[in-house]
């Protein structure tokens, strides 16, 4: 029915330019669920949040409610949050711990981390000559088609066929390497807490303004100011201000110019990455003895290649922003057209001092949490986005900016020189979007 | 019209007599005339955050102060601990700064706040003056056509000092805390 609603989706989709409706369509928006983030590698949290037995969390994977469990042979399982018998969620948290197994509360169905069925209350007298029962694979909770995990970062794909997640991700997984790399133990926790926020956009728009390099020293301005003022009056208080302030003043500092300076590169899938590093390699004590703690670890060679790791940001599409350099992440879930989740999560990175856990925690605090000087007017504007692009007063989104002078390197994109605030990434998405759209499987 | 500003001005002397019999109360009975300055300041606090006086909210701190707003409510410091908010007055600063720069664009749009503080409960009180004051608070806020409302329980370290109580802590533990944020939180609830 969708689809004769919508005949040529292709259609919607032109190398620089975008359809409204794409934003805006509820039917769109079902369809985006059923073939991209019902079908692809979906991320759905890391492997340190689900440590003992039991242990879970509530993931929505499109449409779907899921939950991530650790089983008993130590497997971290992805299934749907469904009781096979009336459909009751079984796991009503966020997150947990369930015990040796799954109990559904209505009516005492239990089934393994794996999602097998255990037991059925009255099994013998009430189900024998039915066509329900043990033997009935039904009858346990359902599982992900597919589950794997890269770094302890736990992906699910719904989907039975596809590329594995290492194909999927291909140089995205850049982005683990460079959060893990950067402990010298080669891995991270993460630090149990969730910051849940809501935007009044569509999901394409947050994941449209991540790699948006020149939104920043308009959107952010005031508080790019509001924190230089302030930390130059620190400075000449003390002599220097924390780096926190330097985080939020950046957004001032950094001008158009600075960005035009860095580069997009542009995957297959939608994978993009912006480059650029906010100078968080400074030469102070701490960092330099953090420095020595990863030369001990790796060698001054790849100590110095990790650190040069030259990212801000990546996106994973179609729902991971990552800040490797600052060991966090904002995982997407979309709501409707008009209403995105976004959960925020950040790491430690293993053996590494303390003061450089507490420069992601800063960032974490300071940027993403609920009380964000910096997100507070990306929402703004995603809500401005959004009532917009119901109007009539045009049709198209444009990303024209810098379109036609993307350097080719095979099997990616490239922005040419000065040219880091082009529209590519929007490009690259939406290409990859409007690919998985119109696959027939 | 005479008759008016006549009563009005014998109110008034009311009103000081009342603020005297206070103070008389005060120093006869220190647990109780507490009690009253503390509502008085928490109440206090509460409409000038309403009446969006950032300076004037920054100024009820101390120079050595901390807002702080943790995530949940076993937390028992903001040190290497996420924190919705963890404000010194220099990032109170920052805050302030921001919401009045012309370009803060989430700003435009018309919003306003209302607090109502209560079961104001003095925990400790020292030699010296200062305070330790539970209570709990309901904010309503408007944003463009959205309503959300926020409750919570307010802890305060206030200092004693001859232009009154300051704040040396606020602790705010809300508790939407942990609920998804519809948007996000501009300033200090």
């Amino acid at each position: 029915m969708l689809h004769e609603r919508i005949p040529d989706l292709a259609k919607y989709v032109e190398p620089d330019r975008v359809r409204k409706e794409v934003y805006t369509d509820p039917a769109i928006f079902e369809l985006e669920m059923e073939r991209i983030h019902e079908r692809v590698w979906v991320y759905c949290g890391h492997v340190s949040q689900v440590p003992k037995t039991g242990d879970y969390l509530t993931v929505q994977i499109g449409r779907q409610p899921m939950v991530m469990v650790r089983a008993k042979d130590g497997k971290v399982n992805v299934l749907y949050n469904r009781c096979p018998h009336r459909g009751a969620m079984v796991c009503g948290d966020h997150r947990g711990n369930s015990g040796e197994f799954f109990r559904c509360s209505y009516h005492a169905w239990t089934f393994e981390h794996d999602g097998r069925l255990r037991n059925i209350p009255m099994m013998e007298s009430g189900y024998t000559g039915t066509r329900w029962g043990r033997d009935n694979p039904d009858c346990g909770m359902k599982r992900a088609a597919r589950v794997e995990n890269y770094r302890g970062f736990v992906f699910a794909s719904l989907a039975a066929d596809g590329p594995t997640l290492s194909e999927f991700l291909g140089r995205s997984k850049v982005a683990f390497d460079d959060i893990c790399d950067r402990s010298p133990e080669g891995e991270v926790e993460a630090v149990p807490n969730c910051f849940r926020v809501i935007q009044k956009g569509n999901w394409k728009i947050f994941l449209e303004n991540q790699l948006d390099a020149l939104h920043p020293s308009v959107t952010h301005q005031s508080t790019g100011r509001a924190a230089r003022e302030v930390e130059l009056a620190i400075e000449k208080k003390t002599g220097k201000a924390p780096l926190a302030y330097h985080m939020l003043s950046a957004f001032a500092t950094v001008t158009i110019d600075k960005w035009d300076a860095f580069q997009t590169l542009n995957y297959p899938y939608g994978h993009c990455i912006l480059t650029g590093y906010m100078g968080l390699r400074p030469q102070d004590p701490d960092t330099l003895e953090y420095e020595r703690v990863l030369a001990k670890a790796y060698g001054e060679k790849r100590k110095e290649e990790i650190l040069s790791t030259n990212i801000h940001h990546v996106l994973i599409y179609p729902g991971l922003s990552v800040q490797s350099p600052l060991q966090q992440l904002r995982a997407v879930r979309p709501l409707g057209p008009d209403r995105t989740l976004t959960e925020i999560w950040h790491f430690r990175l293993k053996g590494a001092p303390e003061p450089i856990y507490r420069r992601a925690l800063a960032y974490y605090n300071l940027v993403n949490s609920p009380s964000t000087m910096i997100n507070a007017d990306d929402l703004e504007n995603f809500w401005r986005c959004q009532q917009g692009l119901t109007s009539q007063g045009g049709d198209w989104v444009s990303f024209h900016r810098h379109h036609g002078r993307d350097i080719d390197r095979g099997d990616y994109l490239e922005t040419g020189a000065n040219m880091g605030t082009s529209e590519a990434p929007m490009r690259n998405q939406m290409k990859a979007w409007a690919q998985f759209m119109t696959a027939e499987k | 019209m005479a008759r008016k500003i006549l009563k009005k001005s014998a109110a008034k002397k009311v009103a000081a007599k009342r603020s005297a019999a206070g103070k008389v109360v005060a120093r006869a009975s220190n647990g109780q005339g507490s009690q009253h300055a503390v509502e008085q300041f928490l109440y206090r606090q509460a409409e000038i955050l309403d009446a969006k006086r950032w300076q004037d909210y920054i100024d009820l701190f101390t120079d050595d102060a901390m807002y702080w707003m943790p995530p949940e409510p076993s937390h028992t410091t903001w040190d290497g601990m996420p924190a919705i908010f963890a404000e010194d007055k220099n990032l109170m600063n920052v805050r302030m700064r921001r919401v009045m720069h012309p370009d803060a664009w989430s700003q435009r749009p018309l919003w306003g706040t209302n607090h109502v503080v209560g079961n104001v409960i003095i925990e400790k009180e020292a030699a010296n003056g200062d305070v330790m004051v539970r209570s709990r608070f309901h904010m309503l806020e408007v944003r463009r056509d959205d309503v959300r409302h926020f409750a919570g329980r307010y802890l305060h370290h206030l200092k004693k000092t001859k232009d009154g109580y300051r704040i040396k802590l606020q602790r705010v533990d809300m508790t939407n805390a942990q609920a998804a944020y519809d948007y996000v939180l501009q300033v200090w609830v």
